[in-house]
Formats: C-alpha cells, sequence, structure tokens
C-alpha cells in the first residue's frame, strides 16, 4: 500500500507539533486495537482450548486437539467444499453481470442518473431484506411457484428451497441481485476515468466496438477488476446473512459455508474452542486465497 | 434444477447474449437506432430484475391476505398496523433508528480525525496502521462473534444497543477512513496553506476551510455507516435478548422463523425496514462513485 507524500511546506511543520497526528489517530486506533486485533488475537488463543459455555467444566489448554477434531469433521469438509463452489459461482455471474451493467450505465443517454440510482439499489439492501423479498418469490404457497403451478408448469406446493439442487441456485441468484450492483459500482468509478479521446482516436483509425473494449477499456479497468474480485470473494467468503436465514443452511447441511459453520457453532452451540479453531483455518485460507490471487494477476508489477 | 427458475434465467441469458455487441464505453450522446436498441434492452432487463422483486415486496405488504392480484387492490394497511403496534416493528424501528444515528456520528468524527491524520501527515506507525487495517478486512463479521461477546459481557454491555453502535462503527472503520482520505486529499492543501499565512490556528483552518469543502465526504461516511448499521443482522442476533432491543434486522428474522405463516406481515415489516435505506442510498449514491474514485481503490 502506498501512502502518498504530504505537501507541507517548512512553515506548516513548525505549526503542527509532532504529537498532533497522533491525537488524531487515537480514537480510530483504540477502536481498532480493542475491537478488531484483540479480537482476532484471542480466536487464535482460544482455538487452542476447549472453551465451551454450556458446559464450564471441561474448559481448559487441548493444544491442537481442536484441529485434529477439525480434520475428521465431515461437516468441515463439506462446508469447504460448499464455500468453494459457492464464491466462485457468485464471484463469476456478478462479475459478468456487473460489468455489463457499467459498461450500460457508464453511456449518455437521458434519463441516466435515475436509472442509476435505481440499479444500484439492491447493494444497499441488507442481506436479511434480501432474504424477506426472495422469500416472498420463493414460497410456494403465493410466490412465483404459485403462478406457474397455475400455468401448469410444475406441481403445487414446489418449495425452491428445500430440494437440494434448486435451493443452491435459488441462493445463487437471490445473491446475484444484490451483489452485481457492488461491481458496477467500482468499475463504473473505473470507467469515468477513460480519458473520451482514446475512443475517438480508436474510431478514427476504424476500431469497433469490441476492438474499443479490449484495447482501451479493459486495460485500464483490470487493476480495479483485480481489486473488486478480491474484495468480493472475500465479502461472500465471509459473509453469512443470506444464507444464515435464506436456506439455514440447509436442506441438510447443503448451503452452510465455513463462516456459516462458525456462526452455527457460535450461536447455538456456543462452543467457542471449536468455533475459533474453525475460524482460523478460514483466516488462514483467506490469507493464503489473498496472496496467490494477487500473484497470479502480478499485482503491483505492470501499470 | 426444475423450470421454476425459467423467468429469471432468461432474464439472465438475454443479458448474456447482448453483450459482446455493446461494449462501448465513452457514448456519443446521440447514436444510431441499433446503439440505442443495443443500450435499452439489456438496460430493460437489468431495470426488471432489479425492480420486480422490490414490487413485489411491495405488493405482498398492500394487497389483503389470501389474493392472488398481480396488483394490490382493494390496498390494504393492515399488514402495516399488525406489524407496527402488534409485532413490536415500531419499537425495533426506533431501535434501528437510534444505532444508526449514533453508528454515523461516530464514524463522523472518528473518520474525520483518522482521515487527516492519514491524508495530511507523515508520522512513524502510519505504515503499520493502515497494514493492520488492511488485514482486517480478511476477518469480518461471523469470526469475530466470540470474542466480542466476550469483550461486551466483560464491560457488561450485551443486551445493550451501545455494543451494536460499537460494533458496527467499528466494522466501517476501514471504509470510513479509506473514503474520508481520499475526500481530504482532494481538498488542496494550498488553500489550508493561504488560511494558516492569515493566522488561522490549524484546527481553525480544518473548521473554516477545509470542512466545507468536505460536505460530500461527510455525506458519504455518515450515509454508508447509517446503511451498514442499520443493516446488521448477526451482531444484534447475538448480543441483543430481550424484545424491547431488537432492531429491524432482528425483528424480521423472527418473521421468517414463523415461516409460512403470515407473508403480508413479513412484506410489510420488510418494506418498513428497506424504505429508509432505499432513499437514503439513492440520495448518496453519487458520493460513493465519486469517493471511490477519489483514490481510494488506488489506496
Amino acid at each position: 500500500m502506498t501512502i502518498t507524500a504530504t505537501h507541507l511546506g517548512r512553515r506548516a511543520r513548525r505549526r503542527s507539533a509532532h504529537w498532533h497526528p497522533y491525537a488524531l489517530i487515537a480514537p480510530a486506533a483504540l477502536l481498532v486495537a480493542v475491537f478488531l486485533v484483540y479480537p482476532v488475537a484471542s480466536v487464535f488463543y482460544y482455538s487452542l482450548q476447549t472453551y465451551n459455555v454450556t458446559m464450564p467444566l471441561y474448559n481448559g489448554f487441548v493444544g491442537f486437539g481442536n484441529f485434529v477434531e477439525i480434520f475428521h469433521d465431515e461437516k468441515f469438509w463439506n462446508s469447504l467444499a460448499f464455500t468453494f463452489k459457492w464464491v466462485v459461482v457468485e464471484i463469476a455471474l456478478q462479475f459478468v453481470f456487473g460489468l455489463i451493467l457499467a459498461l450500460l450505465i457508464n453511456q449518455a443517454f437521458k434519463g441516466r442518473g435515475l436509472v442509476r440510482s435505481l440499479v444500484f439499489t439492491p447493494w444497499a439492501v441488507a442481506g436479511i431484506l434480501t432474504t424477506t423479498i426472495w422469500l416472498l418469490i420463493y414460497n410456494p404457497t403465493t410466490g412465483v411457484g404459485r403462478y406457474l403451478a397455475d400455468m401448469g408448469l410444475i406441481p403445487y406446493g414446489t418449495s425452491l428451497l428445500s430440494g437440494e439442487g434448486t435451493a443452491f441456485w435459488a441462493a445463487v441468484l437471490a445473491e446475484l441481485w444484490k451483489g452485481a450492483p457492488f461491481f458496477a459500482i467500482l468499475i463504473l468509478a473505473d470507467l469515468q476515468s477513460v480519458p473520451a479521446e482514446l475512443y475517438e482516436s480508436a474510431e478514427m483509425d476504424g476500431a469497433g466496438r469490441i476492438r474499443k473494449f479490449l484495447s482501451i477499456t479493459w486495460p485500464h479497468i483490470r487493476l480495479a477488476v483485480v481489486i473488486a474480485t478480491l474484495l468480493r470473494a472475500v465479502w461472500e467468503f465471509n459473509n453469512v446473512d443470506l444464507l444464515y436465514t435464506l436456506t439455514g443452511g440447509g436442506p441438510a447441511g447443503s448451503t452452510t459455508t465455513l463462516p456459516l459453520y462458525v456462526a452455527q457453532t457460535a450461536i447455538y452451540d456456543r462452543d467457542f474452542g471449536y468455533g475459533s479453531a474453525l475460524t482460523v483455518i478460514a483466516f488462514i485460507l483467506l490469507i493464503i486465497f489473498t496472496v496467490v490471487y494477487l500473484r497470479m494477476n502480478r499485482f503491483g508489477k505492470d501499470d | 434444477m426444475t423450470s421454476t427458475l425459467t423467468p429469471p434465467r432468461t432474464t439472465t441469458q438475454a443479458i448474456i447474449s447482448a453483450r459482446p455487441e455493446r461494449r462501448r464505453a465513452a457514448g456519443r450522446r446521440r447514436g444510431s437506432i441499433t446503439d440505442r436498441l443495443l443500450l435499452w434492452i439489456p438496460l430493460a432487463f437489468a431495470l426488471l430484475f432489479t425492480l420486480v422483486p422490490f414490487y413485489w415486496m411491495l405488493l405482498f405488504a398492500f394487497r389483503p391476505s389470501g389474493s392472488t392480484a398481480l396488483f394490490p387492490w382493494p390496498i390494504t394497511f393492515d399488514h402495516f398496523a399488525k406489524v407496527w403496534t402488534g409485532g413490536g416493528f415500531g419499537t425495533f424501528f426506533l431501535n434501528s433508528v437510534y444505532v444508526a444515528l449514533a453508528s454515523l456520528a461516530i464514524s463522523i468524527v472518528v473518520g474525520l480525525m483518522g482521515g487527516y491524520a492519514l491524508a495530511r501527515y507523515s508520522f512513524r506507525g502510519k505504515g503499520a496502521f493502515l497494514l493492520v487495517m488492511l488485514c482486517t478486512q480478511f476477518v469480518p463479521g461471523a469470526m469475530l462473534l466470540i470474542p466480542l461477546f466476550q469483550i461486551f459481557n466483560g464491560i457488561g454491555l450485551t443486551n445493550s444497543l451501545w455494543s451494536l453502535i460499537i460494533g458496527d462503527s467499528v466494522f466501517q472503520l476501514p471504509l470510513s477512513l479509506v473514503l474520508m482520505v481520499g475526500f481530504i486529499r482532494n481538498v488542496p492543501i494550498d488553500i489550508e496553506e493561504a488560511a494558516w499565512i492569515d493566522g488561522c490556528s490549524r484546527l481553525r483552518a480544518f473548521v473554516a476551510v477545509v470542512l466545507p469543502l468536505l460536505r460530500p465526504g461527510i455525506v458519504a461516511v455518515g450515509s454508508f455507516a447509517f446503511i451498514s448499521a442499520w443493516n446488521n443482522f448477526l451482531l444484534a442476533v447475538m448480543f441483543i435478548s430481550s424484545q424491547d432491543k431488537f432492531t429491524l434486522p432482528v425483528g424480521l428474522s423472527y418473521l421468517i422463523g414463523e415461516f409460512g405463516t403470515d407473508f403480508g406481515a413479513l412484506a410489510a415489516g420488510g418494506v418498513i425496514a428497506v424504505v429508509p435505506v432505499v432513499l437514503i442510498f439513492a440520495f448518496v449514491q453519487r458520493f460513493l462513485v465519486q469517493g471511490l474514485s477519489a483514490g481510494a481503490v488506488k489506496g
């Protein structure tokens, strides 16, 4: 991460005592230290403990016992496999539709401001609200399924969220609705900084739309795309609101991501030691993924 | 996959198939008919995909129970009356407003101070601080539930709205700082230096000269803090146990829990929860794009 040099003249430096920046950053640093850094450290600590609020008698140091147990935990391996599938499918779809959306609303047309506000809206809608909205759509008695059944396309009472195959795609669609605008926003921010002259001279040279996209637009937004996909992948990995409320991780655990498994361990079982060990594994996997992903995209090496 | 998913899939397929032709970024004001079709047909699908789910919720919220009409007529407000008083959504709404406003205030103050330090000074430990901020992006929400629960338990804040206010502000802090740094850097230092030459103290110059120019930044940071606190579900479900302290997301999760019973009430609860954020977002979304262009992404 680069830090832009501060352009302070000699006069400015005289005016500010050396403790000023520390006083200004103190509240932020304090909040981060107490409520982010310390909790992360304690997650590592508790991962080596048996710590269950409901069974305090058994609490104590177990070394890597939790990790050994996780290694033999079928639910863990299933959740890991599903996490991978979920993140890859979501990111691919959200990226494609987000990019299309950004390219569309970057064009000049009447009513662009209104269209932008409208298509970005789902981004601001919470996971649980997304669930609320899509439950109304998916419910078998009064949702879309009912109208399809009226037309004779499917049997009455078909529940999309309780079939193993359909539950996945139902969740994917709901999350896509909420996630594509995020990509569109990030990519649009970069698209707006592409100099219009580049396109004009390319048009003079007879370049078509695809040619212009590949030679001008794509190189310009590539960096933003790398960052956006990374941020979003981490977010999709970590976020549990939607799956927690829409499918509850079901049916039969088939839509449980690793973090959702952590949340369930924490909220229902109150098994903090095991949950912390799962968290440590998730954290390490994310760091590895991030490093590999940035290397793969030769991040920071060109430009 | 059953055929039930067909309508949304056709929408998405149509967008995909129209994709290669439409790739052009900077548009001219008037294009040919083809240009306009290539813009508006996919745009129409995108708008439908975005807006129909919202319409669906409004439809359920305003039409009588048992009706299958696709237009909410005769219109009814029964569902709202039911969740607002009987369902406790009046209380939940006030709790949500309280949490979101407090989180907004904290985010703006802490963001302005920290943002100014990061944008205008170079100091020992700045790199380390930024690195920690970056790392925290990899450990959100669910992961921190356990230790945060213990911290709030230790300081006696469980089942208090302040646990949510603090938690939301902290989770929002990296974005608040990044946005604020971008906006502050966009204010030329010369303006500030001119004020110093005129004899202003650094604080005075900041308040009189920089702060007015930062209004878009303050609006953006505040709004995003408000939206994210308003939306937070996981902290609230973990930390709040008594019903009079529920926020809207928790209230909604209980309505969802009563699965299959009353979709009208669920939709009305959803409308109550979604309308404030959607209105705020419509107002601030241009600041978001602006803030990100201001250098946030380039960090």
